[in-house]
């Protein structure tokens, strides 16, 4: 439409035409893919939208029903202890419940344990900051200028190690499965390893260089809730001690909610439990360290497989299903409009 | 060179005003000479530096100015500062600082305290640098202009010498030569011109072309030689420097306490060029920002575009958002408190071991909820909506569509932060002379001694000029340029030389008249003065004709490159009687010189000059021999240029030259003529009576050096000239041109032509010298001069003999009709206000399509406010008496087309008021009733308005209708209209630059304004809403999800998200897109836009930013915010997920449904678009994997290592973004899908054609159109019940536009009141009840054309074939359709004749 060119310079004269250049940018036509919603591609949109959904969907609630699943509360079935626990002047007695559960089919398949709790706030925001993660990763990190506070020092000035109050509050119980076989006890094998994201264990978690644990803690103390300090969590393990305590580590991965479980445990898959926790009784023995009527809260313990998608909450599948049963219904109602509309001469056609 | 200069002083005027006053004093750099001057109270003394002044300068030359200018803002040093000072002036800063000071207090620290400031600190660094660029590029400017040389006068080296502009002094001598600019403020003391006149062009300062006249002080204009300063003695004393153009002040004092007055005329101020005069010398008064020309701007205005305006209150709507949620979190945090007796684990407690109560604990929370949730206040808001205005500004700088060839100009925009304003004009504010009209008088047709002569030719070749916009065909013009009588370079740039452009210089002789013309010889022009036969009479109208129009004028002739020059010769003594001795080289004087003659000339110099220096009258005696004649030899004929008052007589003049008739120099007292067959004529000029509305013409006396005798010719309106006319009884010959040129006159009046009539007297001597002698007395009369100078002037034009009549036209600008006929289609009404007369007004309103043949005129003309008001309510009765008769059927049709046409469907008057009515209207108690009458009007016509009623007018639409008003103008009159208006549009034409100036936009072309509203309007509109809109949704929408979490977490003010990633999310992830969006989508393409002006109306009426759209957008922000978080809740419930591996999905399905959505809203997806969706998602990974990986002990403490790689290898993180992102967009992908079926927006239709092949989309366009009009057309028919249908959607353009546009103007030309009385005997009795003429007022109600049109309609040309076809199916309303369009295009003329007719009678 435009001739560009016909502009003609003048000799004599090298100013330049103040004329814009004619490329497709600066004069807004830039070819576009233009979104038009026509009845081919809506439609097909809310139809492969809603199959694709509805097939995900089915395949997620399959896999989560597969799932098997025993959550057991115990803070209720151990009053004893708990009322023990209410008050602190007693932390230093140990008390010990037991719980017996049947499985009346074997969980077969890798089985996780998992310690429940409920209403307890990890997500607090004051609560999510009081750590130190220079202090974890072995540093000799000034605590003093974290969010520790008021879990940094003791009035005498020793640090605490670990420092906050993630670490402070830190689950203490200690759960052990026993599988009764015929009148006789069989300690389940549970591997207290390998259960904490490899890289937190590898690289986000480092004890202190020292040529032992103990040294490498000298001059620090445990936090005012611990019954040990963080260099005896795990006496057996080398390389589960210190801050590298693998129920340490998942502790310190503050949960999203106010109600959450962590893994504790995993079977190991040896002798009988080869295949996974054979059907029969169980008792679980708990030594009950870890108050929870002060908040109001419960306590799990939870034996459970895992899929790839997840544990056994279904909510996923349901939701794609709803989704694409949705999207599907959409796309109906849809094309009854179109085909209605069809007959009077509208803009929406094609 | 004038751009920047013009640019310092807009920059300075800024500074000023921010910086009151405080100036940057440069110190003096330069020690050469130095002025002296000292302050006295108000005055500033003025002295060179020379000899005995030097003492004297040293006391008190620091206190001036130099001439260096600094327009810049900021230096290196103060830049931080005060860049920090001036933005913290934004409330939204403020906000943001506010917001990071309370992050340092540890009660409610919610984020890192450094991360908070990562936004502000971003935003202010955007900013700065902007800034910075901005006042660097100043910076350059002023270099550039500071390092100008001119010639300053040096004492050391006793001669001009090259200086920088910067080191000019006050005081300082200059010497300028032709074509330069000047530098600084000075008095004219010396020029090389012969009558010590300098020619300046003011184009810098204030853009008119045209050359004003300065003069040498007097005292000095008689000295022959050039000035010497080191001989300048005097002191000069003026007023202090002030900001008046058009007030100088001050005396020269020489050193003998002579005092010598100085005004204006003897300043020439900074910035504009000496033109025509070989060299002037001034002295400096006043320098650098002291000069008027700096002083001079009202500075820049800054302007708040109505859609800031509502950004601003929806802003406050999220601030009451943010508050309410913030309470929730406060109070449930207090809540949840309450609920534990005693400290849980969990919470923290103080230093001291106890937790602080509840209540408290409730209260900080909600500080820390305000910084956690801050970014729905969207600070990155305004800086995006800045940045999109740029971009805007940009792509409209660089339509090419704005670009005029003939001026290589193209828009500016000069106001940067209303470009989404353009989208909403309701009024359209007017100009017409050079806005509508090129204000270039063309000559079209001429009639000498009763015959005419209609220059077809020159018609023709016109008419191609004029179509050039439409095709190919201007090739044509420029061969025609080259092929006329300039060179090809030689034309004279228009920028410079005022009222020549090609179209006006270049006219294409008739061949029937060059025929007569060259009949035209020295022997047959002495037998016609002898009056013998008839076809030597007519030879000799022609050849006077012909003087008349080069001589009876007062136009300035230039050669380009031989300016006049001072002649000094040794026999200028004598020269008086060398004249009546010596005869000139072609023509015999052969009329002795008489005393009475020689008196003449004394008197027309005393009335010429103000200086009766009576040696000076021989200069203009002797200037017919040599100087004169020989530079006619000198110089061919293409090097002349003419410099005209009016553009009138520049056209009249150059008309005249096409004939070989050619007006060669004009000297105070003899204009020289090259007449073709007569060779050079030099004509001694007695008298000049010049022009004045009065007598409306203008009269020569010259001595004709053919025949000796003493000639008038005079030249005027053709009401006042034919009853000049002789009336003896026995000229029956004379009667009967008078007649016929009536007759012509008439016709050219219709055909919109400014007509001049020409007419001529021959006196003999004695009656000369007898009128000569009254004339003299009233001359030196002191009491009632200027009475007894008219009535002596009158008392010489009578018994004139009429030579003929001339046909000029005020071209109307090209594409004006059809862009106002757009701009109405798109619902904006539009007024004209002009200061030009009624019939002018109204025939132009009519050329342009601003009323239509059908429409009903009203016209307002009282005496006295009561008479107005009575007059305005009776026009109001009788609308309402119409419309409310009109509305019981149209009902019944309903609104069927989505696009109304006007206001007032079926009924359109306009109103034609005047400036003195104006003046009773525009008081208190009648405004209103005025607004209203001006609403049932489709177009208002103000003419004779002052410039200070434009802008009253404009404010009062503005504040009382509240609505959106543009003003475009050209002239100096409409800048205070143009201030005023929301939107001021300067067209860049004739008159110069102060409306540019006070604009917001420049264009070049009226038709211009077309795409500006209609497409980049709309499209700046649209975007910038949308754009705003999705911020809001963005930013509520993320911020949502932290308050669902607070919810679960005990409202404890905890963030899921990395701060990191949360605050980098607007600012890094999600800031790009929205911006591209906003500068690029485009909803409807540009040609549909253009085509279907009705979609302005979606703008105009901002359909995409009503409350109810930013509620929508706020809750579809809550749901997908609720459907982002609770998707992802509850598919972790219960899990052993951690906190910020829950955050993560979160996050990222956020991304993906904000940056979808977008793509959702996105109208036209570019590679571009593409991209920076792309990229977002893109960098939001890397940026979160390189984080994740290696932010193992970053601060604040927790942090969200390894999450993304971790999540990134779980199939449900995908499965959760996927569902989450669906679910989220499904409502407003449904909803659009649904919009689109149900009930498309006209805009969505019209998206819809943009996919159409060419043809389809011609068709579909057509349809649409067709749908419209039908609806209109069908309501109105049922409303009127007549047969014709007048509304503004009239079809049939195409049939319009193969007609040009100047052929179908309907002008109304014929001056004198006739009208006005005429039109009250008009007044339709059935429209108007009530007799108004007694009150002193009329309202004519003229026009109801249809029964005459149709009668006529058969005459209307060929043009019913070019009807559209048209569907059947649509009966009665299709058929008066096709007769509308059928007859339409041929109505104007017709309308006009009806029109005229009516009048006569």
């Amino acid at each position: 439409m435009k001739n560009k060119t016909s502009f003609p310079p003048q000799e004599g004269e090298a100013r330049p035409s103040r004329c814009p250049d004619n490329s497709a940018f600066k004069q807004q036509k830039l070819p576009a893919w233009k979104p038009q919603l026509t009845i081919a591609t809506v439609l097909s949109s809310f139809f492969l939208t809603g199959a694709f959904c509805l097939l995900v969907g089915v395949c997620l609630i399959l896999s989560a029903n597969s799932v098997r699943e025993i959550q057991i509360d115990y803070s209720d079935k151990c009053s004893e202890c708990s009322k023990l626990r209410e008050n602190s002047s007693n932390w230093n007695k140990e008390c010990h419940c037991s719980i017996n559960f049947a499985l009346k089919e074997g969980i077969l398949g890798d089985v996780f344990m998992y310690y429940g709790l409920q209403n307890f706030y990890q997500n607090h925001r004051r609560y999510v900051i009081s750590r130190s993660d220079a202090q974890l990763l072995g540093r000799n990190a000034n605590i003093q200028k974290s969010y520790c506070a008021p879990f940094t020092t003791y009035r005498n000035g020793t640090p605490m190690a670990p420092c906050g109050a993630i670490a402070n509050s830190m689950f203490n119980d200690t759960i052990d499965l026993f599988y009764n076989l015929n009148s006789s006890v069989i300690q389940v094998p549970l591997l207290k390893t390998g259960n904490s994201w490899w890289t937190d264990k590898n690289v986000k978690f480092r004890n202190p260089e020292s040529y032992n644990l103990s040294s490498a803690f000298a001059g620090t103390a445990r936090p005012p809730y611990w019954q040990k300090p963080v260099y005896l969590l795990d006496e057996e393990d080398e390389r589960n001690n210190g801050y590298i305590n693998d129920d340490f580590i998942i502790w310190m991965r503050v949960s999203a909610f106010a109600t959450f479980r962590n893994l504790y445990r995993r079977v190991k898959r040896i002798r009988q439990f080869a295949d996974g926790l054979p059907a029969g009784n169980y008792t679980f023995r708990i030594s009950y360290n870890f108050p929870v009527t002060k908040f109001k809260g419960r306590k799990h313990v939870i034996l459970s497989t895992v899929v790839w998608s997840g544990g056994s909450n279904p909510f996923l599948g349901i939701a794609y299903v709803v989704t694409g049963t949705a999207a599907t219904l959409a796309g109906f109602v849809i094309t009854a409009i179109h085909l209605k509309l069809r007959k009077k001469k509208t803009y929406f056609q094609k | 060179m004038a751009d920047p200069i013009r640019w310092a002083r807009y920059r300075w005027q800024r500074l000023i005003s921010t910086e009151g006053g405080e100036g940057s004093s440069s110190s003096n750099s330069s020690n050469k000479c130095y002025q002296s001057s000292k302050t006295l109270g108000k005055h500033r003394i003025v002295i060179p530096c020379l000899g005995h002044f030097k003492e004297e300068y040293e006391k008190v030359s620091k206190l001036y100015m130099n001439n260096k200018i600094r327009t810049t803002k900021y230096t290196l040093l103060n830049f931080l500062p005060r860049n920090l000072f001036e933005q913290f002036h934004r409330v939204a800063n403020l906000y943001f600082l506010f917001l990071v000071v309370l992050n340092w207090i540890p009660l409610v620290e919610a984020f890192q305290k450094e991360i908070t400031m990562l936004p502000l600190i971003a935003v202010l660094t955007i900013i700065a640098v902007k800034d910075g660029l901005e006042d660097y590029s100043k910076y350059k400017m002023d270099k550039q202009i500071n390092n100008l040389l001119t010639k300053v006068y040096s004492r050391k080296e006793k001669k001009y010498i090259d200086e920088c502009w910067k080191n000019v002094n006050v005081g300082d001598f200059i010497r300028l030569s032709r074509n330069e600019i000047i530098p600084a403020d000075m008095v004219l003391l010396y020029s090389s011109d012969l009558d010590g006149i300098c020619y300046i062009d003011t184009a810098g300062l204030d853009g008119e072309t045209n050359l004003k006249q300065r003069q040498v002080v007097r005292g000095y204009s008689e000295q022959v030689s050039e000035i010497d300063p080191e001989k300048f003695s005097s002191r000069i004393e003026c007023e202090s420097p002030n900001n008046d153009l058009s007030r100088f002040r001050g005396f020269v004092e020489h050193s003998n306490k002579d005092r010598v007055g100085l005004s204006k005329e003897n300043l020439l101020l900074r910035g504009c060029t000496v033109r025509n005069t070989e060299a002037v010398v001034g002295i400096v008064v006043y320098a650098g920002h002291e000069t008027k020309a700096m002083l001079n701007n009202s500075g820049p205005h800054y302007k708040r575009s109505k859609l800031e305006r509502k950004v601003n209150t929806d802003i406050l709507w999220c601030v009451l958002l943010l508050i309410l949620m913030c309470l929730t979190g406060a109070i449930g945090h207090g809540v949840w408190l309450n609920r534990y007796s005693e400290i849980p684990f969990f919470n923290i407690p103080e230093p001291d071991g106890k937790s602080i109560p509840p209540a408290l604990a409730g209260f900080n929370m909600f500080w820390t909820m305000i910084i956690l949730l801050q970014v729905l206040i969207p600070i990155s808001l305004y800086v995006s909506i800045e940045i999109v205005k740029l971009g805007q500004i940009y792509l409209i700088q660089n339509d090419i569509d704005f670009y005029h060839e003939k001026t290589d100009s193209t828009i500016q925009c000069r106001a940067l932060n209303i470009a989404e304003d353009l989208g909403q004009i309701q009024y359209i504010f007017s100009d017409k002379t050079g806005t509508l009209t090129e204000n270039k008088m063309v000559f079209r047709r001429c009639s000498i001694a009763g015959q005419e002569y209609c220059h077809e030719e020159n018609g023709k070749i016109l008419n191609l000029c004029s179509q050039r916009g439409s095709g190919g065909l201007h090739e044509v013009c420029v061969t025609i340029h080259s092929h006329g009588r300039y060179g090809a370079g030689d034309a004279p740039r228009s920028g410079h030389v005022a009222f020549s452009s090609p179209i006006e210089t270049d006219v294409v002789p008739d061949t029937q008249l060059l025929e007569k013309f060259s009949q035209i010889s020295s022997h047959s022009y002495q037998q016609s003065e002898e009056g013998s036969s008839e076809s030597s009479l007519e030879t000799m109208y022609v050849a006077d004709f012909f003087l008349a129009l080069a001589i009876c004028n007062t136009v300035v002739v230039s050669v380009p490159n031989q300016p006049r020059q001072k002649v000094r010769r040794p026999y200028f003594w004598l020269s008086v009687r060398r004249l009546s001795s010596s005869p000139a080289p072609s023509v015999k004087e052969s009329s002795p010189e008489s005393p009475n003659s020689f008196v003449s000339k004394l008197s027309i110099f005393r009335m010429k000059l103000a200086s009766p220096e009576l040696d000076m009258v021989n200069v203009a005696a002797g200037c017919e021999d040599s100087s004169a004649a020989s530079s006619i030899e000198l110089s061919p004929l293409s090097k002349l240029c003419y410099e005209a008052e009016s553009p009138d007589e520049a056209a009249l003049v150059h008309a005249a030259r096409a004939y070989k008739c050619i007006l060669q120099s004009r000297t105070p007292d003899q204009v020289t003529v090259d007449f073709a067959g007569l060779g050079s004529l030099t004509f001694q000029l007695l008298h000049i009576l010049p022009f004045d509305s009065v007598r409306k013409r203008m009269s020569v006396v010259v001595r004709h050096p053919v025949s000796g005798k003493v000639v008038v010719y005079t030249k005027g309106a053709d009401s006042v000239m034919m009853d000049l006319l002789r009336t003896a009884s026995e000229e029956m010959e004379q009667k009967k041109i008078k007649e016929r040129t009536q007759k012509h006159l008439d016709d050219y009046a219709r055909r919109g032509l400014r007509t001049l009539c020409m007419a001529k007297k021959v006196m003999s001597d004695a009656e000369y010298a007898e009128w000569l002698n009254h004339h003299f007395l009233a001359e030196t009369s002191i009491d009632n001069r200027e009475e007894l100078l008219l009535e002596s002037a009158i008392k010489l034009e009578t018994q004139l003999t009429l030579l003929g009549a001339t046909g000029i036209e005020d071209r109307l600008q090209e594409g004006v009709p059809d862009t106002i006929q757009a701009l109405r289609k798109a619902g904006i009404k539009i007024w004209m206000l002009t200061g030009d007369k009624r019939e002018t007004a109204v025939n132009i309103a009519y050329a342009c399509k601003l009323l239509e043949p059908d429409d009903r005129i009203f016209t307002l003309k009282s005496q006295s406010r009561d008479a107005c008001a009575l007059v305005m309510s009776k026009i109001l009765e009788g609308i309402q008496k119409n419309t409310s008769a009109e509305k019981k059927p149209s009902q019944k049709l309903g609104n069927v087309s989505a696009s109304p046409s006007t206001q007032a469907p079926g009924f359109s008057a306009g109103l034609v008021i005047d400036g003195r009515t104006l003046e009773h209207v525009l008081h208190d108690s009648l405004q209103n009733m005025f607004l209203e009458l001006t609403e049932k009007c489709r177009a208002v016509i103000c003419c004779q308005a002052t410039p200070l009623q434009k802008s009253v007018l404009v404010r009062l639409v503005r504040s009382k209708l509240k609505a959106m008003t543009l003003a475009i103008g050209d002239g100096a009159n409409d800048v205070s209209m143009i201030q005023v208006a929301d939107t001021g549009v300067g067209i860049s034409g004739q008159e110069g630059m102060q409306a540019v100036m006070a604009s917001d936009f420049a264009i070049s072309q009226f038709r211009h304004l077309r795409k500006l509203l209609l497409v980049h309007g709309h499209w700046c509109n649209t975007r910038l809403t949308n754009m705003v809109l999705y911020f809001f949704y963005k930013n509520v929408a993320y911020v949502n999800l932290l308050f669902w979490y607070q919810f679960f977490c005990g409202f404890s003010g905890t963030s899921m998200t990395d701060y990191w990633i949360l605050i980098l999310f607007n600012l890094l992830f999600t800031s790009v897109p929205p911006i591209i969006y906003g500068v690029l989508d485009k909803d409807v393409s540009a040609e549909i836009l253009l085509q279907l002006p009705q979609l302005y109306m979606m703008s105009q009426k901002s359909v995409a930013y009503l409350p109810s759209a930013f509620w929508i957008t706020l809750l579809d922000a809550f749901y997908q915010s609720l459907v982002c978080f609770f998707v992802p809740y509850f598919t972790y419930y219960g899990s052993d997920i951690d906190i910020f591996s829950f955050g993560n999905p979160i996050n990222t399905a956020a991304l993906f449904i904000i940056l979808f959505h977008l793509l959702i809203e996105c109208k036209s997806v570019t590679w571009i678009h593409a991209a920076v969706v792309a990229g977002s998602i893109l960098l939001y990974f890397v940026f979160a994997l390189a984080f994740g990986a290696t932010c193992k002990t970053h601060s604040p403490p927790p942090n969200p290592y390894w999450v993304m790689e971790k999540h990134m290898m779980d199939p449900v993180f995908y499965l959760v973004c996927l569902l989450t992102t669906c679910v989220a967009l499904l409502p407003r992908y449904l909803l659009r899908v649904l919009q689109g079926t149900l009930c498309p927006s006209p805009v969505l239709r019209a998206k819809h054609l943009d996919r159409l092949t060419p043809g389809e989309q011609r068709e579909a366009v057509k349809r649409w159109r067709d749908d419209c009009a039908v609806n209109c057309r069908a309501e109105f028919q049922a409303a009127s019940g007549s047969p014709r249908s007048p509304t503004g959607a009239v079809p049939g353009e195409e049939s319009v536009a193969s007609v040009p546009p100047t052929s179908k103007t309907p002008f109304q030309a014929r001056s004198g009141t006739g009208l006005a009385e005429d039109a009250a005997s008009l007044a339709d009795a059935q429209d108007e009840p009530g007799d108004t003429n007694g009150l002193n007022s009329e309202t004519a109600a003229s026009l109801n054309p249809s029964k005459e049109t149709n009668l006529e309609a058969s005459g209307g040309d060929a043009t019913c074939a070019a009807a559209p076809a048209r569907p059947s199916g649509e009966d009665s309303a299709a058929a008066a359709r096709a007769h509308g369009a059928g007859v339409n295009p041929a109505l104007p003329e017709e309308d006009a004749f009806v029109y005229f007719t009516k009048l006569e009678c």
